[in-house]
C-alpha cells in the first residue's frame, strides 16, 4: 500500500469517528473489564499514589494517629531516598537481594525443565511421581517455612539428624547469617520448583513429536535433542514464568522473615522483608514508602530492560 | 505425548532420582503428621521415624476443644469463599476480552497487568492498610452477625482477590487463546448476543483454566499471613493462619497442637491439589502467550 492511500484511509476514518461508534464497537470490551479495573484501582493504582505522597513525609508511629485523624502531613522532601541510599546496609542488602533471587530462579527453571523432562518420557508411575512431587506447592507457604525451621533446629532438627547420620557433624543453621541465608535458600528453591515443573511440563506436551521423530532419524543423541530441540521451544512457555519467578522472587516476604523472625532478625534481610520490618515493626511509615518506591524502580527498569533483551534476541 | 524408549539401566536411574525427589518432596509434610501425633511430654525426639511410639490426637482435642481453632476455621472459610468468587468472576471476564477483542488499550492493559505485579506486597500495603483504616475498614466491629464477618474481613477479601488478579487474568486469557474463535461466531449467527456467546459457550469450554484461577484465588487467600497479621488484632477475627503462628508464636508449649493445626490446615489443600492435578498440566497456560 502506497504512503498516499494510507494517509486517505487515515483521515476518513478519522472523519468518520465519532464516540457512538466507538462505543458501539467496544462497549462490551469495556463492559466486561470494567469490574476488574475498578478493583484494581481501587487496590492498586491509588495506593500506588498514595505511596507516593507518604514517601515524601516523615509519618511515623508518634503523628500517625494525627494523619489519621486529620490528614494532616509532615513533607520533609526526598529526605527519606537520601537516607536509604546513603546507607550503607542499603547496598548489601540490594546486592543479597540480587543474590537470592538470582541462585532461586535459576534452581527453579533449573530444577522445574529437569524434572518435566523426565516425566515427560516413557516411565512407570509417572502420574504419581508428579502428583507427589506437586506436594511442595501445595502445602501453605507459611507452614512450609515454621516446619523447616523446626527441621533446621540444631539439636532436634532433622536435617541435622540425618547429616550426623551420615557422619558429617550438625550445623548451627539459624545462629549465622550464611547458613541462615543457605537455610532459606533451600527452603525457597524446595518451595519454587513444582510451579516450574508444571509450566515446563505444561510446555513439553505442546512440542510436536514429529521434531524428535526427525531428530531420530538424522541421528541425534538425547542430549543433542534436549539441546537443540526441547530447550528452544520451551522458551516461549518459560519467558512470562520466569519473569513472574523473578518478581515474586524477589518480593519474596514469607521464607525470609518467617525463618529468621526470633532467630536472626535483621541478619539476612532482603529488601522487601527490611521494609516490611521497618513499617511495622519500627513504624517508619514514611521511610518504609520511599523504601518501596525504590524497589519498585528497581524492578520496573530490571522488567523493561529484561523485555527489550528479548525482543532483541 | 511424546512417547520416548529408555535402555533398562537409564530408567532406572529416572526411578531412583524421582524416588529421592518424592521423599525429599513429602518428608516434611510427614514430618508435621508425626509431629501432631506426639504426646505433650515428647515434644523433642532426636528419632527420624515418622509416627511417634507413643502417638495419641490430644493435641488436636485441644486444639479444636480449646483454642480458637473452629473460629478461625470459618473466618478464614468466609474470606477465602468471598476471594474464589470476586477473583474467579473478575479474572474469567477480563481475561475474555483480551483474549478475544481488539480494543483501544488492550496491549497497554495487558502490560499494566502484569506490571501489578512488580509492586512490593509492603508498597501496597502500608497504603492499604491506612486507606482500609480511613475507611474503617480495619475496625474489628462485626457486621454481618450470623457469619461472624467483621469489617475487617471485607478489607481482607478486597485486598486478596486483587492480589492474585493480574496473574489469573493472564492465566485465563491464555486459555481462552487456545479454544477456535469460530464457536462464537457460530453463536453469534445462531442468534446470541455476546454476552450470552461468552457465557454459554466459551465459559463452559475454558473449565479446566476456571479450575486453576479458583486454586490460584483460593491459595491466596487461604495461605495469607503478612496482610492478615496487620490487619487482624481481635483473637476471634483470626483467620487460620495468624491463629496458627500465634501458636507457633509460643513454640515450646505449643509445638504439638501447632503441628496438629497445621496438618488440619494442609490437609484440604492438599487434597484439592492431588484432585486438580490433571487439570494442573492442561489448565497452565501461562505460558500460551500469543501477542
Amino acid at each position: 500500500m502506497s504512503q498516499s492511500d494510507e494517509n486517505l484511509r487515515f483521515t476518513s476514518a478519522l472523519s468518520n469517528f465519532s464516540i457512538k461508534d466507538f462505543w458501539r464497537e467496544h462497549k462490551f470490551s469495556y463492559m466486561m473489564l470494567l469490574p476488574a479495573f475498578i478493583v484494581v484501582l481501587f487496590v492498586v493504582i491509588y495506593p500506588f499514589f498514595y505511596n507516593f505522597r507518604l514517601a515524601f513525609s516523615n509519618l511515623n508511629m508518634y503523628n500517625m494517629r494525627q494523619f489519621i485523624q486529620s490528614d494532616q502531613l509532615t513533607y520533609i522532601g526526598i529526605d527519606n531516598f537520601i537516607q536509604i541510599i546513603t546507607e550503607s546496609s542499603f547496598w548489601i542488602i540490594l546486592l543479597r537481594t540480587v543474590a537470592w533471587t538470582v541462585i532461586n530462579v535459576v534452581a527453579h527453571v533449573g530444577f522445574g525443565i529437569f524434572y518435566a523432562i523426565i516425566l515427560d518420557r516413557d516411565l512407570m508411575f509417572k502420574s504419581i511421581y508428579r502428583t507427589l512431587l506437586v506436594i511442595p506447592w501445595a502445602i501453605p507457604q507459611y507452614i512450609v517455612v515454621l516446619i523447616w525451621k523446626g527441621m533446621f533446629n540444631f539439636r532436634y532438627g532433622a536435617v541435622n539428624l540425618l547429616l550426623r547420620k551420615i557422619g558429617v557433624p550438625g550445623v548451627a543453621w539459624l545462629s549465622q547469617a550464611s547458613t541462615g541465608f543457605s537455610a532459606a535458600l533451600i527452603v525457597n528453591i524446595w518451595l519454587g520448583i513444582p510451579f516450574m515443573m508444571m509450566i515446563a511440563l505444561g510446555g513439553l506436551q505442546s512440542i510436536d513429536p514429529n521434531f524428535y521423530e526427525a531428530a531420530e532419524i538424522d541421528g541425534a543423541s538425547n542430549w543433542q535433542q534436549i539441546k537443540h530441540i526441547t530447550l528452544p521451544l520451551l522458551k516461549p512457555v518459560m519467558l512470562p514464568a520466569v519473569i513472574l519467578g523473578v518478581v515474586w522472587t524477589f518480593n519474596n516476604l514469607r521464607v525470609i522473615y518467617l525463618l529468621t523472625q526470633n532467630t536472626l532478625t535483621n541478619k539476612i534481610d532482603i529488601l522487601v522483608t527490611h521494609v516490611y520490618r521497618s513499617a511495622f515493626e519500627f513504624y517508619r511509615y514514611g521511610y518504609a514508602a520511599a523504601f518501596s518506591l525504590i524497589i519498585f524502580v528497581i524492578l520496573l527498569v530490571w522488567a523493561i530492560s529484561f523485555i527489550d533483551y528479548i525482543n532483541e534476541d | 505425548m511424546s512417547v520416548k524408549k529408555d535402555s533398562k539401566w537409564k530408567r532406572i536411574v529416572f526411578h531412583i532420582i524421582l524416588l529421592i525427589s518424592v521423599v525429599i518432596a513429602v518428608y516434611p509434610a510427614l514430618r508435621v503428621f508425626g509431629t501432631s501425633l506426639r504426646p505433650g511430654d515428647s515434644l523433642h525426639s532426636t528419632s527420624l521415624a515418622i509416627i511417634p511410639d507413643d502417638a495419641t490426637f490430644d493435641a488436636y482435642k485441644t486444639l479444636i476443644f480449646d483454642k480458637g481453632f473452629l473460629i478461625w476455621l470459618r473466618n478464614s472459610l468466609l474470606v477465602t469463599f468471598f476471594t474464589v468468587v470476586i477473583g474467579v468472576s473478575l479474572a474469567s471476564t477480563a481475561g475474555y476480552v483480551f483474549s478475544r477483542k481488539r480494543f483501544p488499550g488492550r496491549k497497554s492493559g495487558l502490560t499494566f497487568f502484569l506490571l501489578t505485579q512488580m509492586f512490593p506486597a509492603t508498597m501496597l500495603l502500608l497504603p492499604m492498610y491506612i486507606l482500609l483504616a480511613q475507611f474503617g475498614l480495619t475496625d474489628q466491629t462485626v457486621v454481618v452477625p450470623f457469619l461472624g464477618m467483621a469489617k475487617a474481613h471485607i478489607g481482607l477479601i478486597i485486598m486478596y482477590s486483587s492480589t492474585a488478579l493480574p496473574l489469573c487474568v493472564w492465566q485465563m486469557k491464555g486459555y481462552y487463546d487456545t479454544i477456535p474463535e469460530s464457536l462464537e461466531e457460530a453463536a453469534l449467527v445462531d442468534g446470541l448476543n455476546q454476552f450470552q456467546a461468552f457465557y454459554k459457550i466459551i465459559l463452559p469450554l475454558a473449565k479446566p483454566a476456571l479450575v486453576i484461577t479458583a486454586l490460584f484465588s483460593f491459595m491466596t487467600a487461604w495461605n495469607e499471613y503478612m496482610v492478615a497479621r496487620v490487619v487482624m488484632t481481635d483473637n476471634s477475627l483470626y483467620t487460620l493462619p495468624v491463629g496458627l503462628t500465634n501458636l507457633a508464636g509460643q513454640f515450646n508449649t505449643a509445638w504439638a497442637e501447632f503441628a496438629a493445626a497445621s496438618v488440619l490446615i494442609m490437609l484440604p489443600v492438599m487434597a484439592v491439589f492431588l484432585l486438580l492435578s490433571r487439570f494442573l498440566v492442561g489448565g497452565l497456560t501461562l505460558g500460551g502467550v500469543k501477542g
